[in-house]
């Protein structure tokens, strides 16, 4: 079973001396071949600081994180990480640029590659892509970002994967920008890029609903800590850490008690 | 309002048919509430679950009176404790509604607290500007004595500076500066949308905690998290493109939504509830409508899933189906 | 968003104001006698219906010499203008982007150029150039000295802007620091910049008619602070010859107060948040 990502007391501060703030803290752990894994955790907890060390726009301070058994630190050409590693943005529109035609951002991605394929077959995979997440390449033309709705941009974001067709997939909070009708489909595509792609993803969320239904692995995360690792089934159901049991005690679900009080139940006077 | 205006046996706020539409830059009017109407009773809690873009900001707005520009009423008509506020001034409003009888607690309010400004000049001010007969010292220990029964540590947090507190202490201080003047009925905007789960929790009880004790009477909470509402109010209405399409009771529209849109949204959340994990979310394609252009028929009718063929041809009304209130004909 | 713009009472004042002063520079030495070389009366003659602004001290008629003036006052000011926004564009564009040690460096760099007295530099610089001077040389020494501001102002732009999603997605995209800052950076401050532009031109215009008024102007050209230095030596205070005076100082002050005003009302547009 190979590994995607392994990290070694990974640690990542901001700021120095007595500002100092450990945004991520000694971490370790291991992220297989095709597995889906969500980091989840509140705001602060360091989710989205890791994941940016991962999709390497970032360094650790200390520690060391290898991706395919190799030391990320040691990779000389960027270009090769990211034909491996991709990521998705939670908001759609400001992910893209907006003086710049969709089409021709989409066009871009082929920077990564050496060397650049011809135009003729750019524009052939570019159709091919948004085909993939339901667009009819004809309906994107000579259209800039705020001329599409944010599930369509959502869906763009999606269709740089399918032209990439990464290893690995960082998806920071994909839907929570999404109106909740839409939020389905970008699950799907997402389930998609696994099934049909052989993706490793890893999700960052706040919702644990989301990372359950999702995950085949969670890491619940606390201030800069893995503070709770394991299968949706056992994080919620059997929670080792007082987080986790906090946490899951503190999400307001409509199918259990939340504030121990009987809110005052009445049909309105209409 | 003078005590001769207020009428003590009407509902705290009844909104009649409202309408609100604003102005674009360009000139392009946008119906944004169409034709909302309820009430609400003293002792009630009553939810507005939609999301971003159906209206429920700028329905707050008008329940408020605060109609201005680009904002404008259209038609209908809001009471307050019986009486009209549509036709009321800036003024007037800001002098007899807004603090004594209606407290809002806008989106965002947690960031929009001047930061150059400790917190008791903020409250100072909010109390001066409706009540300038008390003195400094009298307004300072009421701001403590306040402080203190919501839970917060009134010295230390009176004399900071809004930066220095974190998120979940100042949405407290909002909470409690909107209400120093006791008012009947708190309009709470999206006030937990930016904490964390564990704060959220703590201001909801926060918020339960000043009902109990009888300095908040009734409330209208706007969320977009249905969920959420399911342990807060008592009644909702969902809104969806400028109208209610479903109003009952919390149970009703939770557990046995009967418009399509309820159901979807009600289908689109995930739960880690043990037995609810693995349950597919609802999709539903496209996008609510463009409310620049008048729409015919059900609005909802192009992603519903149940449509049926003269549904984008009728306007929809609201119609009671199984007691509580469905803009959907058939549902 | 433009729209808004045009409606706005001071940016159509401030785009009167300016432009007439600009038509009068291009336009009138064709549609008017402008003849600086020849005495056409006495010194400091009265405005006639011939000379509507009377004569200087050689005799020489006053509208030309305005006119003159204006023209190489615009052209210093423009120039000035164009070379410390360039400059300061590069420089903050560049250390706001990166961030870091090069960040540091550059930003020391600009707060010394900061503390350095501009005005004293100039004098100085100027002085020693004695016959050197020309209306294209002070242009450029007032633009290589008054880009600091230029450099803090779109430094802290672009250094905002580096956090975005956008940059992001260009990196992952395997673009380098080179193509991020002139596509992706460059784009959102393109309307800051202009404005930037304008204040420096303004600025520009300012400072050359200072240095000159202190007679340390163009050795060979007219500007209109050489007007007034010639005007302050010959004392045309004194004589009660006003406009020998009067109008360069308003055509200055015209200038660069239409400038600001459209600059002014060009930030209310671009930038919401001033908006009431």
């Amino acid at each position: 079973m190979t590994l995607k990502f392994e990290a070694r007391d990974v640690s990542r501060v901001f700021g120095h001396g007595k500002k100092a703030k450990l945004a991520v803290d000694r971490v370790s752990f291991e992220i297989k071949d095709r597995e889906i894994v969500s980091l989840v955790g509140q705001s602060g907890c360091g989710k989205t600081v890791l994941s940016k060390l991962l999709l390497r726009i970032d360094a650790p301070s200390s520690g060391e994180l290898c991706f395919n058994g190799q030391p990320m630190a040691r990779i000389a050409d960027p270009r090769q990480h990211f034909r491996k590693v991709q990521a998705v943005f939670q908001d759609p529109f400001s992910a893209f640029n907006q003086f710049f035609t969709i089409r021709s951002q989409l066009e871009s991605c082929f920077h990564l590659f050496e060397p650049k394929p011809s135009k003729a077959e750019i524009a052939e995979r570019v159709d091919a892509a948004l085909l993939n997440v339901n667009i009819k390449p004809r309906e994107i033309d000579g259209k800039f970002p705020f001329e599409l709705s944010g599930g369509q941009m959502q869906r763009m974001l999606l269709a740089r994967i399918f032209i990439i067709r990464p290893e690995v997939l960082i998806a920071d909070e994909p839907t929570s920008m999404v109106d909740a009708c839409s939020r389905a489909s970008i699950l799907d595509y997402l389930m998609k890029l696994k099934t049909e792609l052989s993706m490793t993803i890893v999700f960052v969320t706040h919702d644990v609903g989301l990372a359950c239904y999702v995950s085949d692995t969670i890491f619940i995360m606390h201030q800069g800590q893995i503070v709770e690792r394991g299968s949706p089934e056992r994080v919620t159901g059997a929670p080792q850490s007082p987080i986790t049991r906090q946490l899951l005690d503190d999400i307001p679900d409509v199918h259990r008690d939340w504030l121990e009080r009987d809110v005052h139940r009445s049909a309105p006077a209409s | 309002m003078t005590a001769a205006q207020v009428n003590v046996t009407a509902p705290i706020l009844e909104v009649e048919k409202l309408r609100v539409h604003y102005l674009t830059r360009f000139g392009t009017r946008v119906q944004a509430v169409d034709d909302v109407s309820f009430q609400l009773r003293e002792g009630e809690i009553l939810g507005i679950a939609g999301e971003s873009g159906c209206g429920k900001t700028t329905l707050v707005s008008g329940c408020m009176g605060l109609f201005i520009p680009p904002l404008y009423h259209s038609s209908g008509d809001v009471r307050i404790l019986g009486q009209s506020i549509v036709g009321m001034s800036r003024e007037q409003i800001r002098r007899d509604v807004l603090g004594r009888q209606i407290a809002m607690i806008p989106q965002g309010a947690l960031n929009s607290l001047n930061p150059t400004r400790r917190i008791k000049d903020l409250a100072t001010d909010m109390i001066v500007s409706h009540d300038d007969r008390a003195g400094k010292r009298e307004i300072y220990e009421r701001l403590r004595e306040r402080f203190e029964r919501i839970g917060l540590d009134a010295k230390r947090v009176l004399n900071a500076f809004p930066v220095e507190l974190p998120a979940g202490t100042k949405q407290r201080v909002v909470i409690g500066i909107s209400t120093l003047l006791n008012p009947k009925l708190v309009v709470a905007d999206e006030p937990t949308s930016a904490l964390d789960v564990s704060t959220q929790k703590s201001v909801i009880r926060l918020l339960f905690d000043l009902m109990d004790r009888g300095i908040i009477s009734s409330m209208l909470f706007i969320t977009h998290e249905l969920p959420l509402l399911r342990h807060v109010s008592s009644s909702i209405a969902v809104m969806y493109a400028g109208e209610f399409v479903e109003y009952g009771s919390t149970e009703q529209v939770i557990f046995d939504g009967q418009q399509p849109y309820t159901r979807a949204l009600m289908g689109s959340m995930l739960s880690a509830e043990p037995g609810q994990r693995g349950k597919k979310p609802v999709a539903i394609e496209g996008a609510p409508p463009d409310l620049k252009n008048v729409i015919v028929g059900c609005r909802f009718a192009e992603r519903c899933p149940s449509v049926r063929p003269d549904c984008s041809q009728k306007q929809q009304q609201l119609r009671t189906v199984q007691l509580r209130q469905v803009r959907c004909q058939y549902a | 968003m433009l729209k808004g713009l045009f409606r706005s009472p001071s940016f159509a004042i401030g785009c009167a104001m300016f432009f007439g002063t600009l038509l009068i520079a291009l336009f009138g030495p064709l549609v008017l006698r402008v003849d600086v070389e020849h005495r056409v009366g006495l010194a400091y003659m009265q405005p006639s219906a011939r000379h509507w602004l009377g004569t200087d001290h050689l005799g020489i008629d006053m509208v030309s010499l305005l006119i003159k003036g204006l023209r190489a006052s615009l052209y210093v000011g423009f120039l000035a203008g164009s070379v410390a926004t360039v400059l300061g564009t590069l420089i903050g564009l560049y250390g706001g982007y990166k961030g870091g040690f090069i960040d540091d460096v550059l930003t020391s760099v600009t707060n010394l150029f900061l503390v350095i007295p501009t005005l004293i530099v100039l004098i100085l610089l100027s002085s020693s150039l004695e016959e050197g001077r020309s209306l294209t040389l002070i242009a450029l020494l007032i633009g290589c000295t008054t880009w600091t501001w230029t450099a803090r102002a779109v430094r802290a732009q672009s250094s905002s802007l580096r956090t975005r999603d956008h940059v992001a997605l260009a990196r992952i995209n395997g673009f380098g620091t080179g193509h991020i800052v002139l596509f992706h950076i460059l784009p959102y401050l393109l309307s800051y910049i202009f404005m930037v532009f304008i204040l420096q031109t303004a600025s520009g215009i300012l400072t050359e008619a200072s240095i000159s008024l202190l007679g340390l102007g163009p050795y060979d050209s007219i500007s209109l602070g050489k007007i007034l230095n010639e005007a302050i030596r010959n004392e045309a205070l004194g004589d009660g010859a006003w406009w020998a005076f009067v109008p360069a100082t308003l055509l200055v002050t015209v200038i660069a107060f239409s400038l600001y005003i459209i600059n002014t009302s060009m930030e209310s547009v671009f930038n919401p948040r001033l908006r009431r």
